[in-house]
C-alpha cells in the first residue's frame, strides 16, 4: 500500500482565515446594529455598498495580478474592510465617496502592496482618512443620533439622499445634520466654553454624546466576544484604552473644566470601535506581545493629542495610520526572550 | 507512603511559553493486555538507528545468528551496536527503505526466522547494580545497544558519561508522553513500573545525581499511582514522581526541564550543562533489561493506532519487525486510512510504504485518516496574527522567521534564533492561514548547515591559496636574491680583495661545521653502543640488503648535503 508523504504536523488545523475574519464580522454586528438602530437605514445601505465595491475590486485586483480569486475573495478580508469603512462614515454619505473609499482601501492600499497580510497600513483607516481630507465636509455630516433626531429618514429616503443627494421635501442638510458629539464638544472648547456648560446640553449622555455611548458600548460587547474567542488578545485594547484614560483623567484633574473626563474619550467618537477592531488589525498592527503594548500605548496617547490639539474631530483614524507606521520597528526592538537565551536580542 | 506524597504534591511546577492543548486520542490504544507481536518471518534491522556513526556488521550472508548476537559492532565513541532480535539466517545485507525523514533507504541486515528463538551467548546479568563498577554498566549499556528511545536515538552510553566539568545533580526521567495518540510509555509506566526504577537506579549509579524527578503528563493518573507506589516500595526516597500539567510539547527535554525545575538549559547547550540529564522512561526500562537481565535491546513496546486500524492495540514488538505485520496484527486497514506516520501526528514522519521496519527509536504507528491527518492545503498569506508566537514553546517569532525563511535570507532568520527552534509543529497547528511554518525552518536549517559548510570549504580554500601564493612569492624573492647574490658574487673579485674576506668566513663556517660532525659523531657513538647490547632501532630490523644499502647511500647522501647545505646558506646569508 502507498501512502502520501508530507511533513509533520499531521494534525488537523483548527483556525483558518476566513474562520477568523468571518469572527470578526460577527462580533461587528451588534455595533453594526446599534449603528443603523441609531443613526438610520444609510448606515446599513453604506455597508452593502462598500461590500460589493470592496468585492468587486478585490475581484478586478487579484486577477489582474493573475492569482486565483475565489480564496481571496473568500477569506472575507475585503468584506471586513468595507463594514469597519462603513459603519465609521457618515450614514448618509454620497455613493460615490463610499465608492472611491473602498476603492482606494482595497486597490491603493491594500492589493498594490500584494494583497491580504502585505498592507503597511489598515485600509478601511486609510480611506477614511483620505476621504476625510479629500471631502471635510461630506464626511463630518453626521445625523443626530435617534433620540435626538426630529426628521427620522425612511429606507427609501435614506437610500435616495446616497445615491441621487435628492433631500425628502422640506428638508434641508442643516436641518438633517448635527455636529458629532467629539466635533461639538471640543469646537465648543477651542470657543473658550467651560466644560460645565458644555455638558447640560441635550447631545450628552452618561459618559458620552447620546446614541454613540450605546452603539459604543456594543463595540465593546463585540470586543469582548473577539478576546474570548481568541481571534484578539487583550494588549492593544486595554493598552490603548488605559493609556487614553490615564491621561485624559490626568488632564481632566488638572483642569476641570477645559479637557473632558477620561470615560468621555472612552465613549464618544470611534474609541471603542477602533480599541477592538481597527488597532488590532493584525496584518498592521505589532506582533510581539510588548510590542503591541507599546503599540496600543501609543494609539492612545496619540487619540488624545490630536482630539484635544489637533484639528480634525476624530483621532482614531490618523494615530492608528500613525503607529501603522512604526510598527515594524516597534516589533524589532521588542523581541521577546528566546528559550534558553540571557535577554532579548538587542543589536 | 503519606509523607512521600504530600512531599510530591508540595514540588513547585513552572510554565513553559505555548504549548498546545491537543485532543489527546490516546484512550483507543489503551488497552490490556499488552501482547507480544508474531514473529515476522522476516527482520529488517538497519544499521544506522542511533545519532552517530553506523554501525558496523559483523556477519555476512548465510550466517545462523541466535537472538541477541550482535549483528554490527559501534563504529567510534557515538554509535551503537546492533542485535539480532531473533534467531535464524541472515540473508541479506542491503540497502532497504527505512523510516527516516529522509525517506531515504539504509544498509540493513535481513534476518529470515527460524521461529526458534534461540538465545545466543548472553551478556552475563549484573543484578548486584548498585555495588557494580560505573564502567562495568557504562560498557554493558553500550554493548547492549541502548539508544535515547524518546525519539532522538542517541547513543545513551554517551550520555550517561557526562565528565567532570559537569557534576550532575538531577535526573530528571521522561514519562511524559505528550504527543496525541501514543500509549507505550503510558503502558510501560503501569506495567512495568519496578523494572523502570531498576533502570532510574543504574543511571543514577552512572550520573551520581542527588535526586531524581520523574516527570508524567496528568492524564496518566494509573502510570502515576503505579509509579508512586513503586517509589514507596523500593524506598527510593531521592525519586519524586511528578504530574504535569496535560500541555503539548512539556514532553521535549528542555520543556519537561522547565517546568520540573524552572531552570531553562541555555540555548545551544544540553542539560548536562546545568546539572541535569534527562533520560526517557522506556531508555530506563531497557537500561535495566540490560543491566540485570544481560538483554540486549532487541524489543520495545508501540503504540499501533488511528481511525485507519481496525484494533488500535500496543504490543512489544522485535526491532526489524516491518510496519505492515503489525498492522495486520491490529486487524488490518480500515477504508479510511490516507497517511501512515512513523510517531505521534505533531512530530511523527508520514511513511510512503509499509514495507519498513520498526526501529529503537519507533514509538507510535499512526494509520490517519483525512480527518486526523488532512492533506495540507494550499497555504494563503501571513496575516501576522502573531498566533504562532503565542503558540512557541521556544518563545521565538515564527512569523518573523517564516518572513526572511522564505526570502532566503539565512543570516537574518538566523539572528531570529532559527536553531532554537525544535520543529515541535504548534506554529504549523495554529496558523490560519496553514503555512507548513515548520517545513521553512527545517529548510533553513539544512541551507545554513549546507552554507557554513560551504563557508567553512571556501576558507580553506582561500587560506590554501594565500599559502600557495606567499610560498610562491617567497621562493621567488628567494631565487631573486640568489641571483642577485651570483651576480655580485662574479662582479665581486674585481671590485674587493678576496684575501681579507676569507678569514671571517672561515670563522663562521667553522663552528657550523664542527658541530654538525659532533652530533654525527654523537650519532655514529649511539648507534655503536646500541649495537654492541644487540639492540637496533625498530624501523631497521628485519630489513632486506637492498634497504640497508638505500639507507646507507640516503645516511652518505644526507652527510654529504647538511655540509653543503651549510655552504649554500652562508651563500644566501
Amino acid at each position: 500500500m502507498r501512502f502520501t508523504t508530507i511533513t509533520s504536523p499531521h494534525s488537523d488545523r483548527p483556525n483558518s482565515v476566513s474562520k477568523t475574519m468571518l469572527l470578526v464580522i460577527l462580533a461587528l454586528i451588534p455595533g453594526a446594529i446599534a449603528m443603523i438602530w441609531y443613526f438610520g437605514w444609510g448606515i446599513l445601505i453604506n455597508m452593502i455598498l462598500a461590500s460589493i465595491t470592496a468585492i468587486v475590486c478585490e475581484a478586478l485586483a487579484v486577477r489582474l495580478r493573475n492569482r486565483p480569486v475565489l480564496p481571496a475573495i473568500g477569506d472575507f478580508s475585503a468584506v471586513l474592510t468595507a463594514l469597519l469603512f462603513a459603519v465609521a462614515v457618515p450614514p448618509l454619505l454620497p455613493w460615490w465617496l463610499t465608492v472611491i473609499g473602498v476603492a482606494f482601501a482595497i486597490l491603493m492600499v491594500k492589493q498594490i502592496y500584494g494583497g491580504l497580510g502585505y498592507n503597511p497600513f489598515n485600509p478601511a483607516m486609510a480611506a477614511y482618512v483620505l476621504l476625510l481630507v479629500s471631502y471635510p465636509v461630506q464626511m463630518t455630516s453626521w445625523l443626530p443620533p435617534e433620540m435626538l433626531n426630529e426628521n427620522p429618514l425612511t429606507f427609501i429616503q435614506s437610500a435616495s439622499v446616497i445615491f441621487t443627494g435628492t433631500l425628502p421635501a422640506g428638508l434641508s442638510w442643516d436641518a438633517l445634520t448635527m455636529a458629532t458629539p467629539l466635533d461639538a464638544m471640543f469646537t465648543q472648547l477651542d470657543q473658550s466654553k467651560m466644560l460645565s456648560e458644555i455638558l447640560i446640553q441635550p447631545l450628552w449622555g452618561d459618559f458620552g454624546g447620546r446614541g454613540w455611548e450605546w452603539a459604543g458600548n456594543w463595540f465593546l460587547l463585540g470586543g469582548l466576544f473577539l478576546l474570548f474567542t481568541r481571534v484578539i488578545s487583550w494588549h492593544i485594547p486595554v493598552s490603548m484604552l488605559g493609556s487614553l484614560l490615564v491621561i485624559a483623567m490626568l488632564f481632566h484633574f488638572l483642569d476641570q473644566e477645559a479637557y473632558p473626563f477620561g470615560m468621555f474619550h472612552i465613549f464618544t467618537g470611534g474609541t471603542l470601535l477602533g480599541a477592538f477592531f481597527i488597532a488590532t488589525d493584525p496584518v498592521s498592527a505589532c506582533t510581539t506581545k510588548k510590542g503591541q503594548l507599546v503599540y496600543g500605548a501609543s494609539i492612545g496617547l496619540l487619540v488624545f493629542i490630536i482630539r484635544t490639539w489637533g484639528g480634525y474631530p476624530d483621532a482614531v483614524a490618523f494615530a492608528v495610520l500613525l503607529m501603522n507606521m512604526a510598527a515594524p520597528t516597534i516589533d524589532y526592538y521588542t523581541q521577546p526572550r528566546a528559550f534558553g537565551h540571557q535577554g532579548a536580542r538587542r543589536d | 507512603m503519606q509523607h512521600s506524597l504530600q512531599k510530591q504534591q508540595k514540588h513547585t511546577l513552572y510554565r513553559f511559553n505555548g504549548g498546545l492543548h491537543l485532543p489527546d486520542n490516546k484512550s483507543q490504544s489503551l488497552t490490556l493486555p499488552l501482547e507480544k507481536a508474531a514473529l515476522p518471518k522476516r527482520l529488517i534491522i538497519p544499521l544506522h538507528q542511533h545519532i552517530g556513526q553506523s554501525a558496523e556488521p559483523l556477519v555476512k550472508v548465510g550466517d545462523q545468528v541466535l537472538k541477541g548476537d550482535m549483528l554490527a559492532k559501534p563504529q567510534g565513541y557515538v554509535s551503537a551496536p546492533v542485535h539480532a532480535p531473533s534467531s535464524g539466517t541472515v540473508v541479506a545485507i542491503e540497502t532497504l527503505p527505512i523510516p527516516h525523514p529522509s525517506g531515504l533507504p539504509a544498509a540493513c541486515v535481513v534476518i529470515e526466522t527460524d521461529g526458534k528463538e534461540t538465545w545466543g551467548n548472553q551478556l552475563e546479568p549484573i543484578p548486584d547494580y548498585p555495588h557494580a563498577d560505573p564502567s562495568l554498566l557504562r560498557e554493558r549499556i553500550r554493548n547492549a545497544g541502548i539508544v535515547g528511545m524518546g525519539g532522538a536515538a542517541f547513543p545513551s552510553s554517551v550520555k550517561l558519561t557526562p565528565g567532570l566539568e559537569n557534576p550532575i545533580h538531577t535526573l530528571i526521567i521522561n514519562g511524559a508522553e505528550c504527543e496525541p495518540y501514543i500509549t507505550c510509555d503510558d503502558l510501560l509506566m503501569q506495567t512495568q513500573a519496578e523494572k523502570i526504577l531498576h533502570g532510574v537506579g543504574i543511571i543514577r549509579r552512572l550520573i551520581g545525581a542527588e535526586r531524581c524527578l520523574f516527570g508524567i503528563e496528568d492524564n496518566k493518573p494509573e502510570a502515576i499511582r503505579r509509579l508512586r507506589q513503586a517509589v514507596t516500595d523500593a524506598g527510593m526516597d531521592w525519586v519524586s514522581v511528578i504530574a504535569i500539567p496535560t500541555l503539548y510539547p512539556s514532553g521535549g527535554e528542555k520543556q519537561l526541564i522547565k517546568v520540573l525545575t524552572g531552570k531553562e538549559v541555555p540555548s545551544g547547550s544540553i542539560p548536562a550543562k546545568i546539572g541535569m540529564i534527562c533520560h526517557n522512561v522506556t531508555t530506563a526500562f531497557a537500561v535495566a533489561e540490560a543491566v540485570i537481565e544481560g538483554k540486549p535491546l532487541i524489543s520495545r513496546y508501540i503504540t499501533i493506532t488511528g481511525n485507519g486500524v481496525q484494533q488500535p492495540k500496543n504490543l512489544e514488538v522485535l526491532i526489524g519487525t516491518p510496519a505492515s505485520e503489525l498492522i495486520k496484527q491490529a486487524g488490518g486497514y480500515t477504508d479510511q486510512v490516507s497517511k501512515l506516520i512513523v510517531g505521534g501526528p505533531m512530530m511523527g514522519i508520514t511513511l510512503a510504504s509499509d514495507e519498513v521496519p520498526i526501529t529503537k527509536a519507533t514509538n507510535c504507528l499512526l494509520a490517519a485518516d483525512s480527518s486526523e491527518a488532512p492533506d495540507p492545503g494550499v497555504a494563503s498569506a501571513c496575516i501576522r496574527c502573531g498566533r504562532c508566537a503565542i503558540a512557541c514553546p521556544a518563545n521565538l517569532l515564527p512569523q518573523q522567521m517564516y518572513w526572511y525563511a522564505r526570502a532566503k535570507d539565512l543570516e537574518k532568520v538566523q539572528e531570529y534564533n532559527l536553531f532554537d527552534c525544535i520543529e515541535c509543529g504548534c506554529c504549523s497547528h495554529v496558523c490560519p492561514s496553514h503555512i507548513p511554518l515548520v517545513q521553512y525552518f527545517r529548510f533553513a536549517k539544512t541551507e545554513s548547515w549546507a552554507q557554513e559548510k560551504e563557508q567553512r570549504a571556501a576558507e580553506r580554500a582561500r587560506q590554501r591559496h594565500e599559502a600557495q601564493v606567499a610560498r610562491k612569492e617567497r621562493l621567488e624573492a628567494e631565487r631573486q636574491a640568489k641571483l642577485r647574490q651570483k651576480k655580485e658574487a662574479l662582479n665581486k673579485p674585481a671590485a674587493k680583495k678576496p684575501k681579507s674576506d676569507k678569514p671571517e668566513a672561515g670563522a663562521e663556517e667553522d663552528p657550523k661545521k664542527a658541530a654538525i660532525a659532533a652530533a654525527l659523531k654523537r650519532a655514529a657513538e649511539k648507534k655503536a653502543k646500541l649495537a654492541e647490547q644487540g639492540i637496533e632501532p625498530k624501523n631497521q630490523s628485519d630489513l632486506s640488503e637492498a634497504q640497508k644499502q638505500a639507507i646507507e647511500q640516503a645516511d652518505q647522501r644526507r652527510a654529504e648535503s647538511s655540509t653543503d647545505a651549510v655552504t649554500s646558506e652562508k651563500q644566501d646569508g
